[in-house]
C-alpha cells in the first residue's frame, strides 16, 4: 500500500527570537504574555517593558498545550532562564481562560492596542488586527488606551483562516500568496462576490474551471477581503497613523488592496506582527508589577 | 471608549455600542433589557487599568444580537427601545 502525501500549502513558519542585548539576570519584572489565537499562539517574554524573546506557532486542538508550547519555546530562544523566573504571566486572545500557568486574563482587545502602541510607536491611532478567525478595528490613545473598537468575531471571511483555505484550494504556498496575487497582468479582476469562506471556495472552484488562472482567482479573493475588512474599518473610521497587526499584516495582497480604500499608509516595523497581542499582555503584566500589583510572593 | 458589542454579516450590522466613559455600572440596562443581554462586571474588560464596574453585552449573546433584539424591533410602529429608554447617562445605542 502507498500512502499519499501532499504538500501543506497553508502551513506558514512557525519562529522563535531572542533578543542578544538584553540579558535576563539583571531585570528587575519579567513579564510574559501569552495570546492564545485561534491559529496561531504567541509567548513573549519582557525584561522590564522590553522585549526579550518570543515564540510564535500553531494552536492546535488543546489551548492549554498551544500556551505550555509557546512558552517553552520563547524559552528555548533564550536557552537558560528558567520559567520560575517570570513574575507574571498574562493569557489573552481566544484561549485567554485557558492558560493554566496565567495569573490573570486581559482580552485580546486592550492587548492590541497596547502592543500596537509598543511595536509601532505612540503615533498609533488606529490598530486593525487581522487573526486567523476575527477581525478587530480598534481606536486608542497616545498610551495605547482603547477608546473605540469593533470585533466581528462571528464570522471567518476575511481572516487568515479563509486564506489559509484559499493557499491550500490553489496549491500556493500562503507565504507566496500576497505576490501571487499581484502576478496577473490583465485588469484586476471583481472581487468573489461572496466573502463567506465556503461559499467563496466553490465560487473559487467554479471560476478556476472557467479557465481563470490562480494568479487571477487569488487577485479576486484578496480583493473581497480587502472590501469585507474596510467595511469593519469604516464602521469605527480611520484615524492618522494606521497600524496593522496579526499574520495578515504579512500579506501584501490584501493589505496592499486595503489601504488605497483607506487612504493612508500602513506604518512598518521590524517586530513580527504577530506578537502584538502577547507584547500588549507582557507590558500590561509590566505596568501591574510596577504598580506593585504582581504576584504576591 | 465606544465598545461595540455584535457582528456583521450578509444581512447587515448588528452591533450594540456601550459608551463606556459614559456607563457607570448601575444595572439599569441589565434589568431593562427582556432578553437579559446586559451584564454589569466590576472591572472593563477591554481596559484592565480602570476599575469602575462597567455594563457589557453578555459574550453568549453578542453573536445572536439580530435575533434577541428582535422582540423589541418590530417593523411595524416601533416603540423606544427598553435598553436605551432605561441608561440614565444614555450610554447605550444600537447601529440598526
Amino acid at each position: 500500500m502507498t500512502e499519499e502525501t501532499k504538500q501543506e500549502f497553508w502551513r506558514w513558519t512557525e519562529s522563535n527570537y531572542r533578543n542578544p542585548d538584553l540579558d535576563w539576570n539583571s531585570a528587575k519584572h519579567i513579564t510574559v504574555g501569552v495570546d492564545v489565537g485561534s491559529v496561531s499562539s504567541q509567548a513573549v517574554i519582557m525584561a522590564d517593558g522590553a522585549v526579550l524573546a518570543y515564540g510564535n506557532m500553531r494552536t492546535g486542538a488543546d489551548s492549554p498545550n498551544s500556551a505550555r508550547n509557546a512558552l517553552k519555546y520563547a524559552l528555548d530562544a533564550i536557552g537558560d532562564m528558567p520559567e520560575e523566573r517570570m513574575d507574571y504571566c498574562i493569557g489573552t486572545g481566544y484561549g485567554r481562560v485557558n492558560v493554566p500557568f496565567a495569573d490573570r486574563s486581559i482580552t485580546e482587545i486592550a492587548c492590541h492596542a497596547r502592543g500596537a502602541n509598543f511595536i509601532y510607536g505612540p503615533q498609533v491611532r488606529t490598530v486593525l488586527d487581522v487573526g486567523g478567525q476575527d477581525i478587530k478595528a480598534i481606536q486608542c490613545d497616545e498610551r495605547g488606551k482603547v477608546t473605540h473598537f469593533l470585533m466581528n468575531d462571528k464570522c471567518a471571511a476575511g481572516t487568515g483562516r479563509g486564506m489559509e483555505v484559499f493557499a491550500d484550494l490553489l496549491g500556493v504556498p500562503i507565504q507566496k500568496v500576497g505576490d501571487r496575487s499581484f502576478d496577473y497582468k490583465g485588469e484586476e479582476p471583481e472581487a468573489v462576490s461572496s466573502t463567506c469562506v465556503v461559499y467563496a471556495k466553490s465560487e473559487a472552484t467554479g471560476l478556476l474551471r472557467k479557465g481563470w488562472s490562480k494568479e487571477q482567482v487569488l487577485a479576486a479573493y484578496c480583493k473581497a477581503m480587502a472590501e469585507r475588512i474596510y467595511a469593519l474599518i469604516e464602521r469605527v473610521g480611520v484615524k492618522a497613523e494606521f497600524a496593522v497587526t496579526g499574520g495578515m499584516a504579512k500579506n501584501r495582497g490584501v493589505m496592499d488592496r486595503v489601504m488605497p480604500m483607506v487612504g493612508l499608509d500602513r506604518m512598518q516595523t521590524d517586530y513580527d506582527t504577530q506578537i502584538a497581542g502577547a507584547a500588549g499582555a507582557a507590558l500590561f503584566g509590566y505596568a501591574l508589577c510596577q504598580k506593585g500589583k504582581g504576584r504576591k510572593k | 471608549m465606544l465598545a461595540n458589542y455584535g457582528y456583521k454579516d450578509a444581512s447587515g450590522d448588528f452591533f450594540i455600542t456601550i459608551d463606556t466613559d459614559k456607563c457607570n455600572g448601575c444595572s439599569e440596562c441589565v434589568s431593562a433589557c427582556p432578553m437579559s443581554c446586559f451584564e454589569v462586571l466590576d472591572e472593563d474588560p477591554n481596559d484592565p487599568l480602570r476599575e469602575d464596574p462597567v455594563a457589557i453585552v453578555s459574550p453568549v449573546k453578542k453573536k445572536s444580537l439580530k435575533y434577541e433584539c428582535g422582540p423589541c424591533k418590530p417593523t411595524a410602529d416601533p416603540s423606544p427601545l427598553p435598553c436605551v429608554q432605561a441608561c440614565p447617562r444614555q450610554a447605550v445605542s444600537h447601529s440598526w
